[in-house]
């Protein structure tokens, strides 16, 4: 632990640390812009320059400058002040003062910094640079001429989303950053350099000219799109949501958020349903609220009822319909939509115990029939950090997909997993800290989990302070789901058999509803999509930015997420719909306002009461069948159109088209 | 006192103008490779020692002494994550692309078998795997006859396994840069080597430390590398017996500009700027009194005008007490016909043409200072002007990764220094202020 002298402040530092992570735990900010805490050091900016003694006799980059025993560093000395200024003032010179006209503006780090740190007036009177625009997808906006060259996006896009296809060419004032031949940039994470990038050259396309962020209203959210459960931030005006940003979370997200979290937020103002529908003479038609309920009424179910929840679904919701259900003497509650029926005895069987940030430190990762990629795209980045360290091996059975990484593919047959080919038992057997990762695709292969448990027992993956046994999930309520009892024996199909006479589809838009035919199907959701096209009675729901909730993401973390905005239209929030509706049903719920549910849920579920992450105890079902047949799936085809409210994004839909799919239009223009 | 001429026995570099043929048949008579196991089997230790005892300075501009910059290479080689030994490489730096520097493609093109078998000692003294010589991509004669001379040597297993018959395994490779200024910078070099873009990686880690392929590396120029088997051969009070404490040996002197013949040749160090141009170079033009300027050590250093230069030893230590310095010795004379600032103005164009473009000062502070002078040179600007191009120009040196930075301000630094009356003529000029007392005659 090194003591350095920071403007006459003694500190001690750990072990490691550059001076610029010294001067800032002395208090002193120091500032920069091509320096960021989770990416390589590039030290190119030189605005963090500061005095270092022992040293030569000129300011150092801070940055890049390892804290020595002994150092004084001085941040407030005037050849420091001298030297950010002349920075400052060279960055400036090629730098366009389109400030009113540019999205940055109001949160760019350069105009902060000029504020801060500048002269506050140029000597330059040449003619300033202009660089062409560069086309980067349609998430990235760019605007060249304000680059500063920080090569933030560069490293981004090298080091975490493992695509290198944006670079720099030319030298000198020529430099210029740019996507390999000007093409989209082929990532889910792409967003995230608009986030990374200190000034206003590149800039969200679909966000482009919306607001400026002081007119925002912020609320902390939690995303839905994935599992992974990122810690968003909704940025709203009015009713409608602007912007769904990171927020910085080591355990879960770090501070990246998919493109899908990012971008996927302009459908929840298209496909809305805004008002209750009833279906009359086979067509839907507009409803009140009274009549929609009284035709749920009319069915007189009895106990045969049943409730399916959807991927997007809050565990306030889920625990609503559960005490209807329960009200009316049934069980029948499912929220694994798309017919998977694994064992859920329990639930540390059917979770990501090593936990999200665990996994970096795994030293053999064994992948089964899953794209993580496409399931949980900052689950990869973590796995992907691990194997860039070099300390991690990554091994896959199922179909091959591009995971950014090296992965050491056994073959697409299921049946390895029950008999690991040499290279990937050995490494099991070796590893320190080994972990199998069970995609949503492994789980729907009869005996594939069962398989994994009995491979997990014998390479002793769950060992002293580690557990290497993981499922990952795709849905956002899926967890949570597990905990409420969403999961009937035998699946959807078994809930099927019983013919329910009514039918709760709770956003769930993914099932068969063919195999309800018979029975009087009610949806209570936000988009016009699958469900609430095959639905008798629609009751218009709240999204996720439209109400507050809690979700439990794939490692079982509790978390709440805020209510941004109102719903539109008639639509209310999916408790107090059920709430109501038990009113006509005569089974009135036992709480009249959200507090009180949720102080019900938690009396009744106490690890959903506290935010943070629930431990299950691992006690594997021994019994189940380990023969696992037949090829291994992906179970997402089109990372870009998961959900009702991705399908609903134009922007989305823009993504598949162009990054997933530009190769069909180019085969049937061939054609 | 008379100085003391380099005398034709102590040439190292005996075929600098090619007048013999540069093929390991004619080194071999000149001397290269006689017994060169002889020497390795010194041993490590004792040939850095030599090469410390010597006092050579490194002769690609920095001057920093060879001996003791081979001595931070690792004398037990560090272990990769899985505990397997790095190699350690040589990098010989052949991108002579410094303006005025033409005698490293002497020795590229002349003297190839000095500068491998200054390589195999060099790299036996360093403990290194194998030599990287790294030739400017404009070099294209040079690196064929570089290529064809390695090949000579391994043909006659003087490189190779069993390297020169002295139990020692060595490489010589020959690589190609593409043209880029910057890539002569070391880390530079060592990023081109490895196939990535030339730009200088940040300090520390030092080459020694993590250079080429993350392993210990070190970078040397041509000549420092060839003239290592003569001091070998010769011992290292030899070569300290030439040039002023601290600045021995003998160098090779490029003049070029306003003298009467522009040469390659070489001297001893420490010679006086008079004696070298009378005796090498035929006399300034238009004799000692039409000497305007002189940049002593290629473009990156300030000019010295022509009072103080004449009878400045030329070495290291000489010309910084003159505010400029030795580089790599290649003297650009300029006579009272020339235009300096214009001179200096392309100087600065060569400066934003080469910059990488990787750190803000001199990406940005390049092309600003090189518009100014433009202006300057038609004395288009204020007299303002002068001092803001001179704080410019301050805040890029010191402020940037590599010294290119510093090389764009030192010769607008020298400059202004020297010129400021020519320069603050001209703006006068251009607003017609000289005119004004003829007016004022006029009004009478």
């Amino acid at each position: 632990m090194p003591k350095v002298t920071v403007d006459g402040i003694e500190i001690e530092v750990p072990q490691g640390a550059t001076v610029l992570q010294a001067a800032e735990l002395a208090g002193k900010e120091i500032p920069r812009f091509c320096y960021h805490e989770r990416l390589s050091i590039a030290g190119n900016c030189r605005m963090c320059l500061v005095e270092v003694k022992p040293g030569p006799p000129k300011p150092q980059a801070s940055c890049a400058l390892p804290a020595a025993e002994g150092q004084e560093i001085r941040t407030d000395s005037e050849m420091v002040k001298k030297a950010r200024e002349g920075v400052m003032e060279f960055l400036l010179i090629n730098h366009p003062l389109d400030c009113p006209i540019c999205d940055q503006g109001g949160e760019c780090d350069l105009q902060d910094q000029a504020m801060a740190y500048g002269k506050g007036g140029s000597r330059y009177e040449e003619n300033k640079r202009a660089v062409t625009e560069k086309y980067m997808g349609p998430i990235v906006k760019t605007s060249m001429t304000r680059c500063i060259h920080c090569t933030r996006c560069v490293r981004f896009a090298e080091e975490v989303a493992g695509v290198e296809e944006i670079g720099a060419i030319g030298r000198g004032e020529g430099m210029e950053i740019t996507s390999y031949l000007e093409g989209a940039v082929h990532s889910e994470l792409s967003g995230n350099v608009v986030d990374l990038c200190p000034v206003g050259a590149l800039t969200s396309k679909p966000y482009a000219f919306e607001a400026r962020p002081w007119e925002l209203t912020k609320t902390l959210g939690i995303d839905v799109m994935d599992a992974v459960g990122t810690n968003i931030r909704i940025d709203s005006r009015g009713r409608e949501v602007l912007r769904a940003l990171p927020r910085v979370n080591d355990d879960v997200n770090e501070e990246w958020a998919t493109d899908k979290t990012r971008h996927a937020i302009d459908g929840l103002m298209k496909r809305r349903l805004d008002k209750p529908y009833v279906r009359k003479n086979g067509k839907l038609e507009e409803a009140s609220w009274n009549e929609a309920f009284q035709a749920i009424a009319d069915v007189k179910a009895g106990s045969s009822v049943a409730a399916i929840a959807g991927d997007l679904v809050d565990c306030e919701t889920m625990y609503a319909a559960k005490k209807l259900l329960k009200s009316m003497k049934s069980e029948m509650l499912e929220g694994r939509q798309t017919g998977l029926s694994y064992d859920v005895s329990n639930l540390a069987a059917v979770n990501f115990n090593t936990t999200i940030a665990g996994i970096e430190d795994a030293d053999v990762i064994l992948l089964v029939s899953t794209n993580p990629r496409w399931e949980a795209s900052l689950v990869n980045t973590r796995i992907r950090k691990a194997v860039r360290q070099g300390h991690a091996k990554a091994f896959g059975i199922g179909p091959e997909a591009d995971q950014t990484y090296p992965v050491e593919w056994l073959g697409d047959d299921m049946g390895l997993l029950a008999k690991l080919p040499k290279a990937a038992a050995d490494a099991l057997k070796d590893a320190e800290r080994p972990a199998i990762i069970l995609g949503g695709g492994a789980l729907s292969i009869e005996g594939a989990h069962g398989a994994a448990l009995k491979l997990a027992d014998k390479y002793k993956l769950v060992r002293d302070g580690w557990n290497g046994f993981n499922v990952l999930h795709i849905g956002a309520s899926r967890t949570g789901g597990l905990m409420l009892g969403y999961a009937h024996d035998g699946g959807i199909k078994a809930i099927a058999e019983t013919k329910p006479k009514l039918l709760f589809a709770l956003g769930a838009d993914e099932m068969d509803y063919g195999l309800f035919k018979d029975s009087f199907k009610v949806f209570i959701g936000h988009h016009g999509d699958a469900g609430a096209h095959a639905a008798d009675v629609i009751l218009p729901g709240a999204a996720y930015t439209e109400k507050d909730g809690t979700y439990v993401n794939l490692e079982g973390r509790v978390q709440r997420s805020n209510k941004a905005i109102f719903a539109p239209g008639d639509a209310r929030e999916d408790w107090s719909i059920l709430r109501a509706l038990s009113d006509v049903l005569g089974k009135t719920l036992p709480f009249d306002s959200f507090e009180e549910l949720r102080v019900k849920m938690a009396k009744d579920h106490p690890e959903l009461g506290t935010e943070g992450l629930v431990t299950f105890d691992w006690a594997p079902p021994k019994d189940l069948p380990g023969a696992p047949k037949g090829q291994g799936v992906h179970p997402i085809k089109d990372f870009y159109l998961t959900n009702c409210i991705a399908r609903a994004s134009g922007t989305m839909q823009r993504c598949s088209a162009e990054l997933l799919h530009a190769d069909d239009e180019m085969m049937e223009a061939a054609e | 006192m008379a100085f003391d001429f380099l005398q034709d026995k102590d040439r190292i570099f005996t075929n600098v103008y090619g007048f013999q043929s540069w093929d390991l048949k004619a080194s071999q008579q000149r001397g290269d490779w006689d017994n060169t196991a002889d020497i390795i089997k010194r041993g490590n230790d004792k040939i850095i020692e030599e090469m410390k005892a010597s006092g050579l300075r490194g002769r690609g501009g920095a001057g920093f002494p060879t001996g003791l910059k081979w001595s931070f290479m690792p004398k037990e080689a560090p272990k990769d994550s899985q505990g397997n030994p790095r190699p350690s490489f040589l990098v010989i730096n052949a991108d002579e692309s410094e303006p005025g520097s033409c005698k490293d493609r002497e020795i590229l093109r002349n003297d190839p078998h000095k500068l491998i078998e200054g390589a195999l000692i060099a790299g036996f003294a360093m403990r290194a795997r194998a030599a990287y010589i790294y030739i400017r991509g404009e070099y294209i004669m040079e690196a064929k006859v570089m290529e064809a001379a390695v090949q000579e040597a391994y043909d006659a297993g003087l490189i190779g396994k069993n390297a020169a018959k002295s139990g020692y395994d060595f490489d010589v490779f020959v690589h190609r840069g593409a043209g880029a200024y910057i890539c002569g910078e070391e880390t530079a070099m060592i990023e081109s080597l490895e196939g990535k873009k030339g730009q200088p990686r940040l300090k520390p880690p030092f080459p020694a430390g993590a250079g080429l392929y993350g392993c210990p590396t070190t970078v040397n120029n041509v000549e420092s590398i060839a003239v290592v088997p003569t001091i070998m051969r010769r011992g290292a009070a030899w070569f300290a017996s030439f040039g002023r404490e601290n600045n021995h040996g003998t160098k090779l002197f490029q003049v070029s500009g306003h003298v009467e013949k522009p040469a390659v040749f070489e001297e001893a160090m420490s010679i006086p700027f008079r004696d070298m141009i009378e005796k090498h170079c035929g006399g300034i033009t238009g004799g000692w009194d039409n000497l305007l300027a002189v940049i002593p050590g290629g473009s990156s250093v300030p000019l010295v005008p022509a009072a103080q230069i004449m009878d400045a030893p030329m070495d290291f230590d000489g010309l910084k007490d003159l505010g400029s310095g030795l580089g790599t010795a290649a003297v650009i004379v300029m006579d009272k016909s020339t235009d300096i600032v214009r001179a200096i103005s392309r100087l600065a164009y060569f400066y934003k043409h080469e910059s990488c473009g990787q750190c803000t000062p001199c990406r940005e502070g390049t092309g600003w200072m090189w518009r100014v002078m433009e202006k300057m040179r038609d004395g288009d600007a204020e007299i303002g002007d002068i001092d803001t191009l001179y704080e410019v120009t301050k805040q890029v040196e010191g402020h940037t990764i590599c010294a290119l930075g510093d090389a764009a301000a030192w010769p607008i630094q020298g400059l202004i220094r020297h010129f400021r009356p020519e320069m603050e003529r001209r703006i006068r000029e251009h607003k017609g202020e000289n005119m004004v007392p003829e007016v004022m005659e006029a009004a009478e």
